[in-house]
């Protein structure tokens, strides 16, 4: 009896206890997923929120999207096996480069609206909070007005009704134009809304936005005044093409944000000078991160976070590497020999005299001497070390006779003829053809190559960041902005400032600057920094430097500086050590340039490679997109 | 052991009728044909000038692209059904019909049963009367250019180039040896002389291939002379 009684009253809790109304029952607040309320409660939540956003810009080389990222374009010669095909194939696809990311535009979008609405919030924190994600998502629409041209310009989180219609969701192409106003607009409006510190690198300062405005500006500017090069590239709505009646005020624009930052209302940037032997100092720029004052904004990484990257990895000198690989990206003797001599004047690395006869040097790098100390501080140079070791990169002995010998594998030995015993025949660094990690150009890249101990080890890693807006590229933009306005005076001067940190000391007068010398200053001081790429395709060289035709060494040697030079396969420079004891000339290096023996394409720009091409999926969904010209 | 290979059977069995339930015939019906002008096949550049091809009914949108072959033909495999033809904008050394709007317009194909359908196109210029002759280590061409377009579109020529290679792809990008001649230092259209050396590297073949490319100002691609085979 008693246990009925207790099994009735068991039973009637249990009911009773169940009996919670349905959705009261179902409406759990998940342990997993934070209300947008609990998200924007206090500013620590927020910034990591915003962390996710910084992580997911794009660049288009970067530290941690793959060294191929920079190994293209005939700068240099891609030394893997895996990746020959980019010195093989002909041209390039329309779909390279391509960028269509709405969903991170979408995340921006909703993280303004969310941020906007948000209680807890301080109200500098929030408008903080509200102006980095505003640059973001300008910076991200200029990186795809870039590869595309005008793209739908969404401002606001899109929510689809479930009607079965979702023709109201389908935008147009905005025109390109559009796009950089809107980039140019957006860094006016957010500016006075940032930090004016230059030691805040990682986040958003006012010094970054002006930056990409400068930058933006100047880009917008040069598609609207060389556009007329190539009629071709446009199409009627002017979703790609921009009226040459606007490049003035563009220009404009570029030049006053850029002036902003020299005069140092965003913050106290300057040109980094802190080593006194100016190569040093130039591959500093790109490792230092203490107090650099050169660099506005960067994608930092942090060893032991994480966030690391392996480019140091892939690119250290293969001899004395940290792990059994290295030296994939060889600079090309086209990016060597177009460093200018101390004279401001353009010379071919002298391997012949006027007879055609070789040169004999005492050293390795007696042949570079004399020139722009960015070329020490952009390429590893046969002769020259890394980590205060001497690379070994030289690809043989030549015999009296002219006959040489060498090795198929690093550090290969021989006999010379005469000796009993075996010597090392060629470098530990190579060059050997089709050996990869050897520098089969004849060279290694320094620039953001890490020479910590550990860098180059796939356990530890690198955590050099990489430099998205740098002073120098300030002042660069400011020449340019310049030079197009017709003020050449001012486009030196700050021309000028750059070029005496690389040892060029003599100053250009304004008589001295041209289009050429811009190209070429941009080409030589931001050499693997991403910029070749969009620098050709907005000035509409591409199709001009890349143009498909073979090289000849003839062709290697002559024009260097003129910014339509052919440009379609990476040439090498090798060394080779005489021996011949009887001559005066025993042991001394003669150079010779290569055509390395894998290089077998040319590089062809099409016209349709200008703005990748968008997706058939993308325009089947919204029929309202149009394609992109010649393709 | 006897359960184990009953398994497999089963296995097999719907395998092998899963295989003929699913799957369709795959198009068979050919289209073929050339770019032409007034008969003669237009020549462009392997795997550069693109077509499309338009299929609508099904959803989604999108075209069947392709190139067309070194000598201006080109092979499709279809199934019955109309189909819309378009060259896009910027393609070729020709001028394609446009709509008033400029863009491309539209040629309608119907498909029924294998067929040729040549596509006729006006080019800014022809190559004509080629000759193409071997001797002492050199190529020779000699041959006539004819200009087509003579309207107000009609476009000067920016260089014509001869160009060998060792096998049948001779263009800008594929070749040994390449000579040309700017447009401005052409005196008579009717007569033009190039000669190529070919590299010694490459006579122990005996024989090479040799075409003629014009490039037409504010043209993309060129336009050849047929690839012809030439003994050394």
């Amino acid at each position: 009896m008693k246990k009925t009684l207790i099994s009735i009253c068991a039973a009637g809790l249990l009911l009773t206890a169940g009996c919670k109304k349905d959705s009261e029952f179902l409406d759990v607040q998940s342990p997993q997923v934070l209300t947008n309320e609990q998200a924007f409660s206090e500013p620590a939540q927020v910034l990591s929120i915003m962390a996710d956003l910084y992580n997911r810009q794009v660049d288009f080389s970067g530290l941690d999207n793959g060294w191929e990222s920079f190994a293209d374009f005939s700068e240099s010669f891609p030394s893997a096996n895996g990746n020959t095909n980019i010195v093989q194939r002909n041209e390039w696809n329309f779909t390279d480069w391509s960028i269509w990311d709405y969903n991170y535009i979408r995340d921006l979008n909703l993280f303004i609206e969310r941020a906007t609405v948000a209680k807890a919030l301080s109200n500098a924190d929030k408008t903080r909070f509200l102006a980095e994600a505003r640059f973001l998502r300008a910076n991200f629409y200029f990186e795809t007005a870039k590869r595309m041209g005008g793209v739908p310009l969404i401002l606001e989180s899109l929510l689809y009704n479930s009607s079965g219609d979702p023709s109201y969701l389908q935008y147009p192409r905005a025109k390109e134009s559009e796009i950089y106003d809107f980039v140019i607009n957006e860094a006016e409006a957010i500016k006075g809304s940032l930090p004016i510190n230059a030691n805040e690198k990682s986040r958003a300062t006012k010094g970054a936005v002006l930056a990409m405005e400068a930058r933006a500006a100047l880009y917008a500017g040069s598609i609207a005044k060389y556009g007329g090069n190539t009629p071709q590239v446009s199409l009627p709505g002017q979703e790609v093409g921009i009226p040459a009646s606007m490049a003035n005020g563009y220009y404009t624009k570029a030049l006053n944000a850029a002036k902003e930052i020299i005069n140092g209302s965003a913050g106290t940037y300057s040109l980094y000078n802190k080593k006194p032997d100016l190569g040093e100092n130039f591959a500093s720029i790109f490792l230092d991160k203490s107090g650099n004052t050169e660099s506005i904004w960067v994608e930092d990484f942090k060893l032991k976070s994480g966030k690391v990257h392996g480019f140091t990895v892939a690119t250290q000198p293969r001899y004395g590497a940290e792990e059994e690989e290295g030296g994939r990206i060889n600079p090309s003797l086209n990016l060597v020999e177009s460093f200018e001599k101390l004279d401001n004047t353009f010379a071919p690395i002298a391997v012949t005299d006027a007879g055609g006869n070789p040169i004999y040097y005492n050293n390795l790098s007696d042949v570079f001497a004399g020139r722009d100390a960015r070329l020490y501080g952009t390429v590893i140079l046969p002769g020259s070390t890394f980590k205060d070791r001497r690379v070994d990169i030289w690809a043989g002995y030549k015999l009296a006779d002219g006959t040489i010998v060498t090795g198929d594998d690093r550090g290969a030995q021989k006999k010379l003829p005469g000796q009993t015993n075996s010597t090392q025949v060629v470098g530990f660094d190579g060059p050997v053809n089709s050996k990869e990690f050897t520098a089969q150009s004849g060279f290694y890249l320094r620039k953001y190559v890490d020479p910590t101990p550990g860098a180059g080890s796939r356990g530890t890693n690198s955590e050099v960041p990489f430099i998205r807006y740098r002073y120098a590229e300030v002042l660069l933009n400011a020449a340019e902005a310049a030079f197009e306005l017709g003020q050449k005076g001012d486009a030196a001067t700050y021309m000028n400032q750059v070029r005496a940190r690389a040892g060029l000391t003599t100053p250009l007068t304004a008589a001295d600057i041209t289009f050429d010398r811009i190209v070429h200053e941009r080409r030589v001081e931001l050499a693997f920094e991403g910029h070749i790429f969009y620098d050709l395709k907005r000035w509409r060289l591409a199709h001009v430097v890349w143009d498909g035709n073979k090289m000849t060494p003839a062709d290697l040697v002559s024009n260097i500086g003129a910014a339509t030079k052919r440009n379609t396969q990476p040439y090498g420079l090798w060394s080779y050590k005489l021996y011949d004891p009887a001559s005066a000339n025993n042991g001394k290096w003669s150079f010779q340039i290569v055509l390395p023996s894998l290089v077998t394409g040319s590089n062809r720009f099409r016209l349709g490679n200008y703005y990748s091409a968008i997706n058939n999926d993308i325009i089947a969904n919204n029929p309202r997109i149009v394609r992109q010209p010649n393709q | 052991m006897k359960i184990f290979i009953s398994y497999i059977l089963l296995v097999t069995i719907i395998i092998m009728t899963g295989c003929r339930k699913d799957n369709y015939d795959g198009p068979t019906v050919k289209l073929s044909g050339h770019i032409v002008y007034k008969g003669t096949p237009v020549e462009v550049e392997y795997n550069q000038v693109k077509f499309e091809l338009y299929q609508d009914g099904f959803g989604k949108t999108g075209p069947m692209a392709s190139t067309f072959q070194p000598d201006g033909s080109y092979e499709l495999l279809l199934f019955n059904g109309d189909y819309k033809f378009i060259i896009p904008n910027g393609q070729g050394p020709f001028k394609w019909k446009q709509t008033t709007a400029g863009a491309p317009d539209t040629t309608i194909i119907q498909v029924k049963g294998s067929q040729e359908f040549d596509i006729e196109v006006t080019p800014y210029y022809m190559v004509r009367n080629v000759q193409l002759t071997a001797s002492g280590g050199k190529v020779m061409g000699k041959f006539s250019l004819e200009k087509i377009i003579t309207d107000a579109s009609a476009r000067d020529i920016e260089n014509v180039s001869l160009y060998i290679n060792k096998t049948q792809f001779v263009s800008g990008a594929d070749n040994v040896a390449s000579e040309s001649i700017k447009g401005s230092d052409i005196t008579d259209l009717n007569n033009v002389n190039l000669s190529v050396t070919v590299p010694t590297a490459n006579t122990t073949q005996g024989y090479v291939f040799a075409r003629i490319g014009v490039k037409i100002a504010g043209v993309e691609d060129r336009i050849f002379s047929a690839v012809t085979k030439i003994s050394l």
